[in-house]
């Protein structure tokens, strides 16, 4: 990891995702954006205002309503001698990129016996109870996870934000980045200057010793804001970030588990076959002899997401509901 | 002859009183946006909702056309071809709070509503997600031996989608009883269509070898005529058709862009609000015809904004679902 110089500052999730292309596109001139109304506009979320104004709408391209074809024009400019970032407004919207994401980009390093490589990233969202209905508000990451040749990322905070996209940039590999759209205008610690985040590295955020918590993208203060409220009843909590889904930091996640003999997986993407699934079998894989109970799995109610608030706020995990989860995970109910 | 001559002989021989109807429909839409732009305002709304207001002949002019058996798919900007088709301002009201009263119990929200009952297969929120939808339902009527056309909505933005292409080269491949109507409002959300649309509308369409027509979106006459015409042909066997109709939103992409400038200009703006104004324009030739009065007009208006202050106040009033109907009609 190479670590950051700058003084410490207090930036947006959008200024940190903003820097980062702004420090690569200086740095790597073969890195270019496209995606719909993301020049002038910036996106609708507005996280790449001004981008345009420094590079231009050759490198930062307004793109028809064509999912499909700005993915399968990133792929093929990938493969060519660029490296391409494609904007997916919404992470609803990757449905329509699936064949070009899985059956080309993802295929064609290992199909050309490693000969051609496909360097690009996908930046989309994820995240529900922004009020935005069904097909605006699903977490389908898991979708993406399941395919080898692709890599995963779900960043939790601005500074992980920054680093992580800086690294997905330099990967040789497609690469999806889910951004939680309700996260573009927390603020957090960005130090300034140059700073990479290595994929596969788990971040443990807290540590604790009855119960492990294991929490992605959205959800990662859902669990903070948990193990606090743990801590009141005198429970200690350890909270996980993996920060990637592929690769995947395994190894993070079973010691915790076999240190705190208890583990819930907390993530927004629907729970069923999903990413809880996953991490879950992980840790029930390596930490069996030295688990107390189950390990719980939390994820997006297994229903298409409501549009009325009160029912919006019943599909996704809250502090209060991962809270009732340890407790009952430490035998306190 | 000419699309415009062809309508002017056509609009002659429309009964006088369905212009006073197609003026109270367009109201209609009018008022609801209005109310519902309000209830964004004053944040009784959640989320955001993208306005329909400008583009009303649209809507009124080509469900005018059709049955109540007839189907429609719409759009994120939606409220209009719902309401056009029939739908109810109460129910449309509580659907847009969320409330369990609303067309799709709240679950649906503003982009989503649906109601069978008078042939809305749904609003999409996917930009050009309905195609298929539309040209399925189309090919269904086909199937059924019924005479049913369908109508697909969009805005020239989905010109971008390929499922669009798809469907249209095999409606006309197969004859299906199925309209195109293209809203060409200038823009896709921010950017101008032109700089993302190469060529001519029209011209997709001819690459299928289909019925094509280009109306001034501000005329609900022109609208209401051509759709009559296109309607027809559908429904008797002859295939589909493409309408283009140019038109412009007079508020934001969606009720939270204020500031547009960026985008599009204020003098531009203005123009189509003073002199392409929908309703005024119908407004004015019904007078200067003598097909009705100030008095009239004045009267449909108490009328319909009565209406629709009592739709708001019910939906204000309406409950929410009840928690349990969160994991209800997963599964039918
Ligand atoms: C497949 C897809 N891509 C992107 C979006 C985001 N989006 C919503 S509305 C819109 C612009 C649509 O423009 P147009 O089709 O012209 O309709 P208008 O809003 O002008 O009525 C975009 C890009 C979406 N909803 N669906
Ligand atoms: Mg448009």
């Amino acid at each position: 990891m190479s670590t950051p110089n700058g003084t410490p500052r207090e930036i947006s999730w959008a200024q940190a995702i903003n820097e980062a292309l702004t420090e690569e596109m200086r740095r790597d001139e073969r890195i270019f954006i496209i995606g719909e109304d993301i020049a002038e506009a910036g996106t609708p979320f507005k996280v790449l205002s001004g981008l345009v104004d420094e590079f231009g709408t050759e490198r930062v391209i307004d793109s028809p309503i064509s999912e499909p074809g700005i993915t399968g024009i990133v792929v093929g400019a990938a493969m060519t001698g660029m490296r391409p970032v494609v904007d997916i407004m919404f992470g609803d919207f990757i449905t329509l990129t699936m064949d070009q994401m899985v059956n080309q980009a993802a295929k064609t390093h290992y199909m050309s016996g490693g000969k051609l490589k496909v360097p690009m990233v996908m930046r989309t969202t994820l995240g529900a109870t922004r009020r935005s209905a069904a097909q605006h508000s699903q977490s389908l990451h898991a979708w993406f996870s399941h395919v080898p040749g692709l890599k995963v990322v779900v960043p939790s905070n601005p500074y992980d934000a920054k680093g992580l996209l800086k690294t997905a940039i330099r990967d040789d590999n497609p690469v999806a980045f889910f951004e939680d759209k309700m996260l573009f205008q927390a603020k957090g610690n960005v130090p300034e200057g140059e700073y990479t985040i290595p994929f596969g590295v788990a971040n443990i955020l807290r540590e604790g010793s009855d119960v492990t918590l294991v929490a992605t993208s959205s959800m990662v203060q859902v669990a903070e804001q948990a193990a606090m409220m743990l801590e009141e009843i005198g429970l200690s909590a350890e909270v996980i970030d993996p920060r990637t889904m592929f690769p995947l930091d395994k190894a993070t996640l079973i010691e915790s588990a076999r240190k705190t003999s208890r583990a819930i997986i907390i993530d927004e993407g629907y729970e069923r076959y999903g990413v809880t699934a996953e991490l879950a079998a992980v840790i029930a894989d390596g930490a069996f002899y030295y688990l107390d109970a189950p390990v719980k799995r939390m994820g997006a109610m297994d229903v298409p997401i409501p549009f009325s608030p009160v029912l919006e706020d019943l599909t996704v995990p809250t502090p209060q509901t991962v809270l009732e989860a340890a407790k009952t995970l430490c035998g306190r109910v | 002859m000419t699309e415009s001559a062809q309508s002017t002989s056509q609009i002659a021989s429309v009964d006088r009183e369905q212009w006073v109807h197609l003026y109270e429909q367009m109201l209609k839409i009018r008022v609801f946006e209005t109310q519902a732009n309000q209830l964004y305002l004053s944040a009784k709304m959640p989320g955001l909702t993208h306005l329909y207001s400008g583009e009303e002949a649209i809507a009124a002019g080509v469900c005018e056309a059709l049955r109540i058996d007839d189907y429609i798919t719409s759009t994120h900007r939606g409220h209009g071809h719902c309401l056009a088709k029939g739908a109810r301002l109460d129910l449309m009201f509580a659907e847009l709070l969320g409330k369990e009263a609303g067309y799709c119990r709240g679950k649906g929200g503003s982009m989503h509503i649906a109601d069978q009952d008078t042939g809305n297969l749904g609003a999409n929120a996917i930009v050009g997600g309905s195609a298929g939808i539309a040209t399925g339902a189309a090919m269904s009527a086909k199937m059924r031996g019924t005479d049913q056309v369908a109508v697909c909505f969009f805005g020239e933005g989905a010109l971008g989608q390929g499922l669009l292409y798809e469907v249209m080269n095999m409606a006309s491949l197969w004859k299906f009883p199925v309209i195109y109507v293209c809203e060409n409002n200038l823009y896709n959300e921010y950017t101008h269509y032109t700089e993302t649309t190469a060529g001519t509308l029209v011209d997709r369409a001819h690459a299928f070898g289909m019925e094509t027509a280009e109306v001034n979106g501000q005329d609900v006459r022109e609208v209401y005529v051509t759709a009559m015409r296109l309607v027809e042909r559908a429904r008797a066997g002859e295939g589909p058709a493409f309408l283009v109709c140019n038109t412009y939103r007079f508020f934001g992409h969606h009720v939270g862009d204020i500031n547009r400038e960026y985008y599009r200009s204020k003098e531009e703006e203005e123009l189509w609000k003073t002199e392409r104004d929908p309703l005024t324009l119908l407004a004015e030739w019904m007078q200067a015809e003598g097909i009705t009065d100030t008095a009239v007009l004045d009267q449909i208006e108490v009328n319909v904004k009565a209406e629709a202050e009592a739709a708001v106040e019910f939906a204000l009033n309406a409950p929410y679902p009840s928690l349990d109907e969160v994991d209800r009609h997963v599964y039918a």
